[in-house]
């Protein structure tokens, strides 16, 4: 690991002044689960790193007005075991119950997560099908954008120089909404997924709705399959209309061939998997 | 004005006693614990926190101290393989572990001991079920992992 400065900052504003003087020459460091290893590797250069342990106001989950507002340095491990988040969003907990490690979700937070934008990551997919916002703050002031507007490309996201990721705003998931996530594990089971998909789903006078589905490790970022979504919504509730709208999944996803299959073998387990949780949404699967 | 090369003072408590020690901000804690502090029972193996050799406890809580920088843990609690012990005493867990053969090169153990002692604070009676999920972060390449489930479910009783 190359040297750098560490600034302990013990203010919010004061994290965002040093971000702000820095540029691109600082990075945040939260949890570092993922900032420490990418240091190691020397694949991020940054002479300023400002830790973000010591800044009061960003830890802890609430509810308001039916939203669930998670601060960014909230671990992965009070996610998964927060009453409120089972309460108003399980499929939020089973996501990130589903990252690593307890080891690393003990370490790992919610907005270094996000920021660190591995396309295979759990809890993205999970965030987009429950439509969640997050809100990103500057010493020039804050701005909101929905969760999938944030990744941008490979381990890429929207945030400018300056800014951080303060909080990810998570509307209820709808009573009589199921929501599914299942993760594509054929190596170890704490391994990142070959293939992961999120849905969320109701039955509403017989047919379906409120369909959302979200995938991730199947492109350069998590994708939202809105052409199966829109295939979905409003037909009945049978296991060929799954079917039919699960292949619309294909033509949306562009999977990265690795150690964990080719890219036609992940299109295929993204159309496989879109089925299977869609199928366990409606009521349908095992 | 700070230098790229500075050394930082981190103030924590390690096994219940106060320390102080200066690091380069790269420093990491694993490396911290065993070069500055000398408490060469934690391991570090895989170095990218997959292996769990290097499991510490920070605030009570087990952590990858390969990928844990020393400075995180000013003003924190960590909890190393040397302080399981009490009172010249060994835990349970360790006792165990040498009862059931729960190792032999011994690289993953100190992680194995700290792990299982962390499940069993939370929940002393855990199913074979919840040591497997918990312990699945902890690799050994010798045992076959018998041994070890073994070990820590003797030590529930």
């Amino acid at each position: 690991m190359r040297d750098f400065i560490y600034h302990a900052p013990t203010s919010l504003d004061e994290a965002l002044s040093l971000l702000e003087q820095y540029g691109e020459d600082a990075r945040p460091i939260a949890g570092g689960t993922a900032m420490v290893n990418l240091l190691k590797q020397n694949l991020v250069f940054a002479d300023h790193l400002v830790g973000l342990g010591k800044v009061p106001g960003l830890s802890g989950i609430s509810r308001s007005n039916g939203d669930l507002r998670i601060g960014a340095l909230t671990k992965h491990r009070e996610v998964e075991r927060s009453a409120d988040v089972a309460a108003a969003a399980p499929l939020l907990a089973e996501a990130y119950s589903r990252v690593a490690t307890v080891r690393i979700r003990n370490m790992a937070t919610v907005g270094g997560g996000l920021t660190h934008a591995d396309p295979a990551q759990d809890p993205p997919p999970a965030l987009m099908a429950l439509g969640a916002r997050v809100v990103l703050a500057s010493s020039g002031g804050t701005r909101e954008l929905p969760v999938e507007d944030l990744f941008v490309d490979y381990y890429e996201t929207a945030l400018q120089p300056g800014e951080l990721l303060t909080e990810v705003i998570v509307p209820a998931q709808s009573s009589d909404a199921r929501g599914v996530y299942l993760k594509f594990l054929p190596r170890t089971e704490d391994d990142y997924a070959t293939v992961a998909v999120a849905a969320i789903a109701s039955v509403e006078n017989g047919v379906c709705a409120g369909v959302r589905v979200a995938l991730g490790a199947v492109a350069p970022t998590p994708v939202r399959a809105t052409a199966v979504e829109a295939a979905l919504e409003g037909q009945p509730v049978t296991a060929d209309a799954i079917r039919s709208a699960a292949e619309a999944v294909a033509e949306q996803v562009d999977p990265l061939a690795d150690f964990r299959g080719s890219s036609d073998y992940k299109r295929d387990m993204a159309v496989v998997f879109t089925r299977r949780a869609l199928e366990q949404a409606l009521g349908l699967g095992q | 004005m700070t230098t790229l090369d500075a050394s930082y003072t981190v103030r924590l408590t390690v096994n219940g006693e106060p320390r102080e020690v200066q690091v380069p901000a790269r420093r990491t804690l694993v490396d911290m614990l065993r070069y500055d502090l000398d408490l060469t029972g934690t391991k570090e193996a895989c170095s990218v926190g997959v292996c769990g050799a290097c499991t510490v406890l920070l605030d009570g809580e087990i952590t990858a101290s390969c990928i844990t920088l020393a400075v995180q843990a000013d003003g924190e609690e960590v909890t190393t393989i040397e302080g399981i012990a009490q009172d010249g005493e060994l835990h349970p867990v360790q006792q165990s572990f040498i009862d059931h053969g729960g190792f032999q090169c011994g690289i993953c153990t100190s992680g194995q001991i700290v792990a299982a002692k962390s499940l069993l604070d939370a929940n002393p009676s855990p199913t074979e079920e919840q040591v497997k999920a918990w312990m699945m972060g902890n690799l050994c390449r010798c045992t076959g992992y018998y041994q070890i489930l073994e070990s820590i479910m003797k030590a529930v009783r």
